[in-house]
């Protein structure tokens, strides 16, 4: 018997997963039939998602905690049994900007130097009474997050010296074109949009500010996960399928051509196989460039939500919103992501399940054997670009170090 | 009090205004474009903001409220938190509602529930145009059908129109769906 599921998305490359297991089949094979709804906005998604519209979605995975804690709106708690992608964003600012910080580097800059050189940026535009801006897509997203962190790491004071506001997906470009912003933090195929346009470069990619930084979730209320949870373990097993499809360079161009049809990202398959390819044209008319692990969407267990990548959310939403740190509140943040979920539709299927569902953030610098309930893992470097570690058991002592 | 509606459908934000404007004591601002929202937004100080659901600026909209009007008048999404049932109907008929703190329940229940009549009523007549517009096609094949036979088997127009309706009665279909045959084997066999 099938079982239907709908899941929402919004129209990004790393909706691929559950775009993917519905095309090539993944699903079908599992005995599901998804209907897929996109959206525009994540307010949407996560209307559609609470109110019953959808089963689960692509969602932002700092929004399902934030959402679970009630920031915003009344809380409902949510779960994250598969974690849909790591990184696959980057930062674009203006062409004018971009040329002043990024030095003489070729590629992508260094995080350290370009931040260095964007403070004095900043202080500049700081003493002419316009504050640099940046958006973002969303005030519970990673993308916030990760640019918060570079930026005050590297000495720049978010919502002091520099303004960030939401700015959706579709739109970033035309917000650097018509100069309402001076930079973006954003997933492709948007950046490489402002590009193509001629109003933004590539500064940097997430994945060098953390290198195995969590990006986007399938997100299901937990009541619906309990009452469809056979249904939620075989879309897991059909996500995991569609991974391994999506990272086989042989599938490059077709699964380009897919996500790229009006249905789903309506957008360029070109700028879409560059981003699935690592492959980054980050000045118009420049060089293209390959950056490894740009989108991460299989290896090392790519899929499985740690807790501690939860809990790091979790650390940066306090920080950001001010709050004060709550153990109740930590511990409601880290039962969002689901491992034991994970672990239940993976076991006794071909794909590594790690030992422990939760890690050091950001401590492993040299590819290290990691020990495992199934399979082997060896997890490669996953460090934050200035060599700060995010222990999970002392959620509070990291808060204090931070700038 | 006053009422912002966004929509980036002009049609349907003045049907929402429309139905709006016999409720009493109401200041009703239509905003349909979406640049410079925000401004908008601060200049208007709007009680209620009615919005379509897929609306592309709502995270924009409601970082807005949760940033900058945080401390004045916080921003309740919706229309009661615990009002589950007028919530589904919202969203089923496609609106979102934003609604600063402190307004009396009973006095923003009568407006969300117009404005989600109103939302209702225009996707009924986008879908009566649909149909509409599906009469039309569905005439101008059978026109063609028609027209094909007379030039084929030289017949004149009612003959021709009496054939293909005693094909569908035979075959038990409708009369576009012979009509759709014909053309469709026109077109395979070269016919312009």
């Amino acid at each position: 018997m099938t079982t239907q599921l709908t899941i929402g998305f919004l129209p990004l490359v790393d909706a691929c997963l559950p775009i993917l297991a519905h095309e090539h089949g993944f699903a079908e094979d599992e005995g599901l039939s998804l209907t897929l709804v996109k959206d525009l906005s994540w307010a949407t998604v996560l209307d559609r998602l609470l109110y019953g519209h959808s089963d689960a979605a692509h969602m932002i995975a700092p929004l399902a905690i934030a959402t679970t804690l009630g920031r915003g709106r009344p809380a409902q708690p949510l779960a994250a049994p598969f974690v849909l992608g790591l990184n696959g964003n980057a930062i674009t600012l203006t062409p004018d900007i971009a040329g002043r910080v990024r030095g003489d580097e070729p590629g992508l800059g260094d995080p350290r130097v370009v931040g260095a050189a964007l403070r004095a940026v900043a202080r500049e535009r700081l003493a002419a009474g316009r504050p640099l801006t940046f958006g973002v897509v969303h005030r519970y997203s990673s993308h916030n997050y990760m640019l918060r962190y570079w930026l005050a790491a590297c000495g720049i004071r978010a919502d002091e010296e520099v303004e960030i506001r939401t700015v959706a997906p579709p739109f970033c470009a035309e917000a650097l074109e018509l100069g309402d912003v001076d930079g973006i933090c954003v997933g492709e195929p948007w950046n490489s949009v402002a590009v193509e346009r001629g109003v933004g470069e590539i500064v940097l990619s997430t994945a060098q500010i953390w290198r195995r930084g969590v990006e986007k979730v399938l997100a299901l209320r937990e009541p619906v996960l309990e009452e469809k949870r056979d249904a939620v373990l075989r879309l897991i097993r059909a996500l995991c399928r569609a991974a391994a499809h999506f990272v086989d360079p042989v599938n490059w161009e077709h699964n380009a051509q897919v996500l790229a049809r009006p249905e789903y990202l309506d957008g360029s398959p070109e700028l879409i196989r560059r981003a699935i390819s690592d492959q980054l044209l980050i000045a118009r008319g420049g060089k293209m460039i390959h950056y490894p692990d740009f989108m991460f969407q299989y290896r090392e267990a790519a899929n499985f939500p740690w807790v501690s990548q939860a809990e790091w959310l979790y650390s940066q939403m306090v920080r950001w919103d001010g709050l004060s740190y709550d153990r109740e509140d930590a511990a409601r943040a880290a039962r969002v992501f689901r491992p034991d979920v994970y672990r239940a539709a993976l076991l006794g299927t071909g794909e590594p399940l790690p030992g422990a569902s939760s890690k050091v953030e950001g401590s492993i610098s040299a590819p290290t054997v990691v020990g495992t309930q199934q399979g082997s893992m060896v997890l490669e470097t996953n460090t934050f670009f200035d060599g700060s570690v995010f222990d999970p058991h002392d959620i509070e002592g990291y808060l204090r170090q931070l700038p | 009090m006053r009422i912002a509606i966004v929509d980036e459908s002009a049609a349907r934000a003045s049907i929402i205004e429309e139905g709006l404007s016999e409720l009493d004591d109401c200041e009703m601002i239509v905003i349909t474009e979406r640049r410079g929202l925000l401004a908008r937004m601060a200049q208007i100080d709007p009680d209620i903001v009615l919005m379509n659901l897929g609306n592309p600026s709502r995270d924009m909209l409601e970082e807005y409220f949760a940033v900058s009007r945080a401390l004045a008048r916080p921003i309740a999404m919706f229309v009661d938190e615990s009002d589950d049932d007028a919530i589904v109907a919202s969203v089923e008929a496609g609106v979102s509602s934003y609604v600063v703190d402190g307004l009396a329940a009973g006095r923003i229940r009568p407006i969300v529930d117009l404005a989600v009549t109103r939302f209702n009523a225009f996707s009924r007549l986008q879908n009566d145009l649909a149909e509409a517009r599906g009469k039309l096609a569905e005439r101008e094949l059978v026109d063609k059908a028609k027209r094909i036979l007379m030039q084929n088997k030289g017949l004149p127009e009612p003959k021709a129109y009496a054939e293909l309706r005693k094909a569908a009665m035979d075959q038990g279909k409708r009369i576009v769906n012979i009509a759709e045959a014909i053309v469709t084997a026109h077109e395979l066999m070269g016919g312009a």
